[in-house]
């Protein structure tokens, strides 16, 4: 199971603490997200989450020392997630050298498909950095084989057509497309994601998987949390380890 | 970038992969790669349909209202007194600016892709009356998506597509101007992709629209030429001069000529305020980056942030710019000038006093690089401006600055 998070979202000094709590509850990796002025392929919850993040004043090398001190304390995989352009203008090959150091494990992109992706493949390796390609439910069969060839640590399938914590119209044909996939993807890890909100739905969709991602709803269930101001702090970040591990185990689930 | 200047080279762009050099391409989710691979496929048959074209002549012709006049501004050439100046009347295209050329373009399109509903994004609203226009035409569904600060500041096109039939739907996201609704139309073509046509109001978005939509407007540069040879005795001008936003109807005159090396093309961009304040000089003062779909300069921060544009000229306001105009600055095959929202104000007024032709205030950025170029030329020399719309849609901007 991997776990979303917006870097710098609900407050700035947040951001490692939740990562600790995500980390304690049970996520096998995390996606850090780069927040982007024009994140054209997310839902409402993390448009929202990245125009926070941007006005409590998060950049590019803020990603890189979160991500340091968090890895400092735990193994737990850690990517980076976010949109082409704030990683071109940091420069392709200093901010794969960066993530690196930082010791970040690989990176997400989702508007940098394969035929786009030679500008960053070469740094990326020499970086030791997993490069993770996503396809959809119209991705056509050679398409997917290409795809799984070309990411490193997994294939990431969009669960719909559609935008990030929408909710999945039809779970049938979801499940139709993931055998489809799962037949295909050889190489890599198969994780579906977009529009997983409970357990239930990942144990659903993540039949023909190895594995689920879970982003807007963690990121609704944080802001909530953070917008009661009768929540300590310490209640607030075991309330959220809860949260993801009864995504893993299902609600019966608690951490001490 | 350097490009040799041989005799025997013959501009070519964009590749196979949809690049114009560096620029363009297809930065899109993966959602989109299949839809656009259908678009590419449909569009090349659509090329070689004789019956495709033949429609999309007539409709140009029969609705659109083309060929358009080349109007010899015999009064604006004297007020220079230098070389004799020609307007390009795409003002007098249906709907009042050039926009329309591209959507009936992509709606026959749609139609032979058996899409059933189009959105459409818009700033001004110019595109989205054009888009909803060709919908009303042809009965289809239509959704346009408008800044929703656009859509109180053009108010009178926000009816007109209404009227038309089209549901405009206001963003409240980010800035809530043209940026903010590309983004959200984008979001509703990931999300509705099986039957939704997006049909791009300029020569921006991934890999095929940049050539489509520039080659859709091309009718502009080819009447041109016709146009020049019957009235003038020759085919090509010395100078061209254009607007630039995203840049659709300086691509559709500039393309025509591109190879003819001894034309002097010129593009105008928003300076908005000026070029230390506000502006929307995306050319003169950004950098390469990656927006909606394709790499191309842009207004952004150092941290690759989308910076927030100004211009006097909601069509002009836009932080990126087609990345084909991105190319030929670099090739140095187009200069573009910064023009700011006082110099346009005044270029509205000179053409609307000495030639009785009110230009939209996009337009009128291309006036105000005519006195930079006119010492240049003698009087026997040419030069076309195109006068991409007319500026009844703008009196209000105008009336605010210009009459109180």
């Amino acid at each position: 199971m991997g776990i979303f998070l917006t870097n710098g979202f609900p407050t700035k000094e947040a951001t490692l603490p939740l990562l600790q709590a995500i980390d304690q509850g049970g996520a096998d990796f995390i996606e850090l997200g780069m927040p982007f002025s024009d994140p054209l392929a997310e839902g409402l919850p993390i448009q929202h989450s990245s125009e926070i993040a941007l006005r409590n004043g998060i950049s590019m090398k803020d990603a890189f020392s979160v991500s340091a001190a968090f890895k400092k304390q735990s193994d737990t995989p850690l990517l980076l997630m976010g949109y082409i352009n704030p990683v071109y203008r940091y420069g392709i090959s200093n901010f794969c050298r960066d993530a690196h150091s930082s010791g970040v494990n690989g990176l997400i992109l989702p508007d940098l498909p394969p035929e786009e992706s030679e500008m960053i493949r070469e740094a990326a390796y020499k970086h030791n950095l997993d490069l993770v390609f996503l396809i959809a439910p119209n991705t056509p069969d050679d398409r997917i084989r290409e795809t799984d060839e070309l990411a490193t640590a997994f294939v990431y399938a969009v669960s719909m057509t559609g935008l990030t914590g929408t909710t999945i119209n039809s779970k049938d044909a979801a499940s139709e497309y993931l055998e489809r996939a799962q037949n295909i993807v050889q190489d890599n890890p198969l994780l579906v994601g977009f529009g997983i909100k409970s357990y239930e739905d990942a144990m659903k969709l993540s039949r023909y998987t190895d594995g689920f991602i879970v982003g807007s709803a963690v990121i609704k269930a944080i802001e909530a949390l953070w917008n009661d101001e009768q929540i300590s702090l310490d209640n607030k970040l075991q309330s959220v380890r809860n949260l993801i591990a009864s995504l893993k185990y299902g609600e019966q689930a608690s951490v001490a | 970038m350097i490009v040799e200047e041989t005799q025997s080279f013959t501009y070519s762009a964009p590749d196979h992969t949809g690049h114009f050099g560096p620029y363009g391409g297809t930065f899109v989710p993966e959602i989109l790669i299949p839809a656009l691979e259908e678009l590419k496929q449909a569009y090349k048959e659509a090329q070689q349909d004789e019956g495709f074209q033949e429609t999309f002549r007539s409709l140009l012709r029969d609705y659109v209202g083309r060929p358009t006049a080349l109007t010899f501004a015999n009064r604006l050439s004297e007020y220079y007194g230098g070389p004799k100046i020609y307007l390009k009347r795409e003002d007098l295209c249906h709907t009042g600016a050039h926009k329309i050329n591209n959507t009936i373009g992509q709606i026959l399109l749609a139609r032979k892709m058996g899409k059933t509903r189009i959105i459409a994004e818009t700033g001004a609203g110019q595109h989205g009356v054009a888009t909803a226009t060709v919908c009303a035409k042809f009965g289809m569904e239509c959704v346009v998506y408008m800044g929703a600060e656009d859509t109180e500041r053009q108010e009178l096109n926000v009816r007109r597509m209404q009227l038309l039939g089209a549901e405009v739907r206001p963003v409240t996201s980010g800035s809530q101007t043209l940026k903010d609704a590309t983004n959200e139309a984008i979001r509703d073509w990931v999300t509705n992709v099986q039957d939704t046509f997006y049909i791009i109001g300029s020569v921006v978005g991934p890999h095929p629209y940049p050539m489509m939509v520039r080659n859709f407007h091309c009718v502009i540069g080819e009447e041109t030429r016709a146009q020049l040879l019957k009235q003038e005795g020759r085919e090509t001008p010395d100078a061209i001069v254009a607007c630039v936003g995203g840049g659709s109807n300086a691509m559709g005159i500039f393309y025509p000529f591109i190879n003819d090396k001894h034309v002097a093309i010129h593009g105008a961009e928003a300076a908005g305020e000026g070029l230390n304040g506000k502006h929307a000089a995306t050319l003169t003062k950004g950098s390469p980056g990656i927006l909606h779909g394709a790499m191309s300069y842009l207004l952004h921060d150092d941290d690759g942030q989308i910076q927030l544009a100004h211009s006097i000229s909601a069509g002009l306001d836009y932080p990126g710019v087609g990345p084909e105009h991105s190319y030929l600055k670099d090739l140095d095959r187009v200069q573009y000038h910064a023009v700011d929202d006082k110099e346009a104000l005044a270029g509205v007024k000179l053409l609307s006093r000495l030639e009785g032709i009110i230009p939209a205030l996009e337009t009128a950025h291309a006036m105000a690089v005519l006195p930079k170029l006119v010492n240049e030329y003698s009087s026997e020399a040419i030069i076309v401006m195109n006068c991409s719309g007319r500026g009844d849609k703008d009196m209000g901007t105008i009336t605010k600055h210009m009459f109180t």
